[in-house]
C-alpha cells in the first residue's frame, strides 16, 4: 500500500520534470530561429554592408562591389506608395467598423477582412498582375505599391478597429453630450484616444509588407538601374535580394545577405518603435 | 426665440436663457425649463420608462431618485436626446424644452445637446487634451477660434466650477492628472463652458469620497441661480441637501413629484414613504 503511493508519487515527480522540459524546449524552439537567423545573417552579411551596398547601383556580372542604393530607394518609394492606398482605406474602413453599421453587416466585413488577412501574399501579385499589368503592358512601380497596399488594408482595419473599441464609451458620450457633431467626435475625441494604436497598427501593416518579395515579383518585376518613374519597372530591396540569391555568383551572394540583413534590422527598428509607442499607450487610455 | 432647429452660421451665438422664458402660456407663476408628457422608453422589448408626466421648473435643482433600475438615467437621458446613441432605443411622448418640442423631425440632436448639458457618473476628461483644452474643446469644435474669447471662457467655467484656484497654474497639464473630484468639477467646467441653459447630472459624486462631494453640492447650490439643474441620485441624503424639488421613480414609473421638503416630510404616496424611510430600494 505505501510503496504503491510511493511509486505514484516518484511517477507525478517525473511526469512534472518531462512536461516542464518539454514546454522549456518549445519555448527555446521559438526563440532559437531568431537567435540563429540574426547570426548567419551577420555572418554573412555584415561584411558587404558598407558605404557602397547604401550608395551605388549593382555592378554588371564580373565585377565585384556595387551596391543595392536603387533597391533601398525604389523599396522606400513602394512602400509610401502601399501606404498611401492602405492606410487610408484600412484607416477608415477601421473606423467605419468600429464607429458605424450594422451589427449583421459589419460582422461580415470583419470576416472577409480575416480571409483578406490569411490571402497568400502571391495572390495579390497574381491580383494584380491581371488587373494592372496586363492591361497597361507594362510592370511597374505602381502596380508594386498597389499590390503591397492591397496587402495592408485589411491588416490595417482590424488593428484600427480593435483599438477604438478599447476607447470607452464616456468619451464618446462626454464629447457628444457638448453638443459636437458625431465626425467630430470620432475625429478629435476617438482617434485622438486612440491614436497610438492605429500608428502601431499602421507600423506592423509596413513591418509586414517591408519584406514582402512574391507579390512584387510580377508587378514591380525590379531594375538594376535608378528609376524614379512609377510607370517603369522598379527595384525592391527583397526582389534584389531574391535575384542575387539564386544567381550563381559569390559576390551577388554576399550582397543578398547584406541586403537580408539590412532589410531584417529595417523591420527590427520598426518593431522596436511600435514597443516603444505601446508601452506609452497604457496611461493615456484609462 | 431660440434657434433649435438648424446649427446656426456663427456657433458663437449659442441662444441665452433670458430670450425666451415667456415662450410658454403655463408659466405664470413658476417658469418651467421642461415639460414631459406621457414620456415612454424601450430597450429592445425592454419598457424602461413608462409613461411620465412631469413639469421641471427653471432655475431650480430637481433631484431624480429611486432604487437601481427604476430608469432615472433613462429620464436623464431622453432630456437631451443622449438615449439615442444606445442602440433599439424607443421613445414615445413629447419633452419640450422652453416650449420647443425636442423630438420633432428638424431638431438636431447635437443643438439640444449644446444646450442641455451632461455631467456623468464616472468623471471623464479626455485623456489626450490639457485641462485648459478639456474646458475649451466644446467651443473650439463648434467653431469657435477666438483666443481672447476662448481664454476668458476657460477662466470663467473654471471660476464657476470652482476649480480655478487649484488649476490656474497647471492648464497646460493632462486633465487625467487631477485628482477625481477635481476631475469631476473639471467636466461640470467643460459642460459650463459652452453654456448650457440647463445641466444634467447623473449620479455625479457616486465615485466621489465624502469632501469631494461636498464641494460638488456646494457648487450646485451655487450654480442654480444661473441654470436650471436636474440631478439622478441614488443618495437620499444627498437629494435631500441639494434639491428644491424631487422626483420618486419605480420600476420606470412616476410615484410622485413634488417640492424636496413635501416628498421628504409628508409623501403622499406609500410607495414614496416606504422608499424615504428606507424600508425597500
Amino acid at each position: 500500500m505505501h510503496a504503491r503511493r510511493a511509486d505514484k508519487h516518484a511517477w507525478r515527480k517525473t511526469k512534472n520534470v518531462l512536461v516542464s522540459a518539454a514546454t522549456f524546449l518549445s519555448a527555446v524552439a521559438v526563440v532559437a530561429p531568431l537567435a540563429l537567423v540574426f547570426f548567419h545573417l551577420v555572418m554573412n552579411g555584415a561584411s558587404s554592408v558598407n558605404w557602397a551596398f547604401f550608395t551605388q547601383l549593382p555592378k554588371p556580372v564580373g565585377v565585384i562591389g556595387g551596391g543595392m542604393a536603387n533597391a533601398i530607394v525604389g523599396s522606400l518609394e513602394l512602400l509610401a506608395l502601399a501606404s498611401a492606398i492602405g492606410v487610408p482605406i484600412g484607416v477608415l474602413g477601421g473606423v467605419y467598423l468600429a464607429e458605424y453599421g450594422s451589427a449583421r453587416a459589419n460582422s461580415t466585413l470583419r470576416f472577409i477582412a480575416d480571409v483578406l488577412n490569411g490571402v497568400p501574399s502571391i495572390t495579390w501579385g497574381v491580383v494584380v498582375y491581371g488587373l494592372v499589368v496586363l492591361r497597361f503592358k507594362s510592370f511597374s512601380g505602381y502596380a508594386g505599391g498597389l499590390a503591397l497596399g492591397l496587402i495592408m488594408v485589411p491588416l490595417i482595419l482590424r488593428t484600427t478597429e480593435e483599438v477604438i473599441l478599447l476607447v470607452p464609451n464616456g468619451y464618446r458620450e462626454a464629447a457628444l453630450a457638448l453638443g459636437i457633431a458625431r465626425w467630430k467626435t470620432i475625429v478629435h475625441v476617438v482617434m485622438k484616444t486612440a491614436s497610438k494604436g492605429i500608428i502601431t497598427g499602421i507600423l506592423l501593416a509596413l513591418a509586414r509588407i517591408g519584406g514582402e518579395t512574391a507579390p512584387l515579383l510580377f508587378t514591380a518585376f525590379g531594375n538594376r538601374f535608378w528609376n524614379h518613374d512609377l510607370a517603369e519597372p522598379i527595384a525592391a530591396l527583397p526582389l534584389q535580394v531574391f535575384t542575387y540569391a539564386i544567381s550563381p555568383y559569390d559576390d551577388w551572394h554576399r550582397q543578398a545577405w547584406a541586403g537580408a540583413l539590412v532589410l531584417v534590422v529595417g523591420i527590427f527598428c520598426v518593431n522596436v518603435l511600435v514597443r516603444i509607442l505601446t508601452r506609452e499607450r497604457k496611461p493615456s487610455i484609462v | 426665440m431660440i434657434n433649435l432647429i438648424m446649427p446656426s452660421p456663427d456657433p458663437v451665438v449659442l441662444e441665452r436663457r433670458g430670450d425666451a422664458v415667456e415662450a410658454s402660456p403655463e408659466t405664470e407663476e413658476i417658469a418651467l425649463t421642461f415639460q414631459i408628457k406621457n414620456l415612454s422608453v424601450w430597450y429592445g422589448e425592454k419598457r424602461a420608462i413608462e409613461t411620465v408626466t412631469m413639469d421641471i421648473p427653471s432655475n431650480a435643482v430637481t433631484s431624480i431618485i429611486g432604487p437601481s433600475g427604476c430608469g432615472k438615467s433613462s429620464f436623464l437621458r431622453c432630456l437631451n436626446r443622449m438615449h439615442e446613441l444606445v442602440p433599439r432605443t424607443r421613445m414615445d411622448g413629447t419633452v419640450l424644452l422652453l416650449g420647443q418640442d425636442l423630438y420633432s423631425a428638424d431638431v438636431d440632436p447635437a443643438i439640444v445637446r449644446r444646450r442641455i448639458g451632461m455631467v456623468f457618473q464616472k468623471s471623464n476628461p479626455f485623456p489626450t487634451m490639457s485641462i485648459g483644452d478639456n474646458v475649451t474643446i466644446g467651443l473650439r469644435l463648434n467653431g469657435v477660434r477666438d483666443h481672447k474669447f476662448l481664454n476668458e471662457r476657460l477662466e470663467k467655467s473654471l471660476r464657476m466650477a470652482a476649480l480655478w484656484d487649484e488649476v490656474k497654474d497647471d492648464l497646460h497639464k493632462p486633465g487625467t492628472s487631477l485628482s477625481g473630484g477635481q476631475q469631476q468639477r473639471l467636466c461640470i467646467a467643460r459642460a459650463l463652458a459652452v453654456e448650457p441653459e440647463v445641466v444634467l447630472m447623473d449620479e455625479p459624486c457616486s465615485a466621489l469620497d465624502p469632501i469631494a462631494t461636498a464641494k460638488i453640492e456646494e457648487l450646485i447650490h451655487e450654480l442654480k441661480t444661473q441654470y436650471t439643474i436636474v440631478i439622478v441620485t441614488h443618495n437620499m441624503q444627498q437629494a435631500g441637501r441639494v434639491s428644491d424639488y424631487t422626483a420618486f421613480l419605480y420600476l420606470g414609473k412616476l410615484i410622485e413629484f413634488g417640492p424636496t421638503t413635501k416628498i421628504f416630510t409628508n409623501p403622499s404616496e406609500r410607495q414614496t414613504e416606504d422608499y424615504i424611510t428606507g424600508r425597500f430600494g
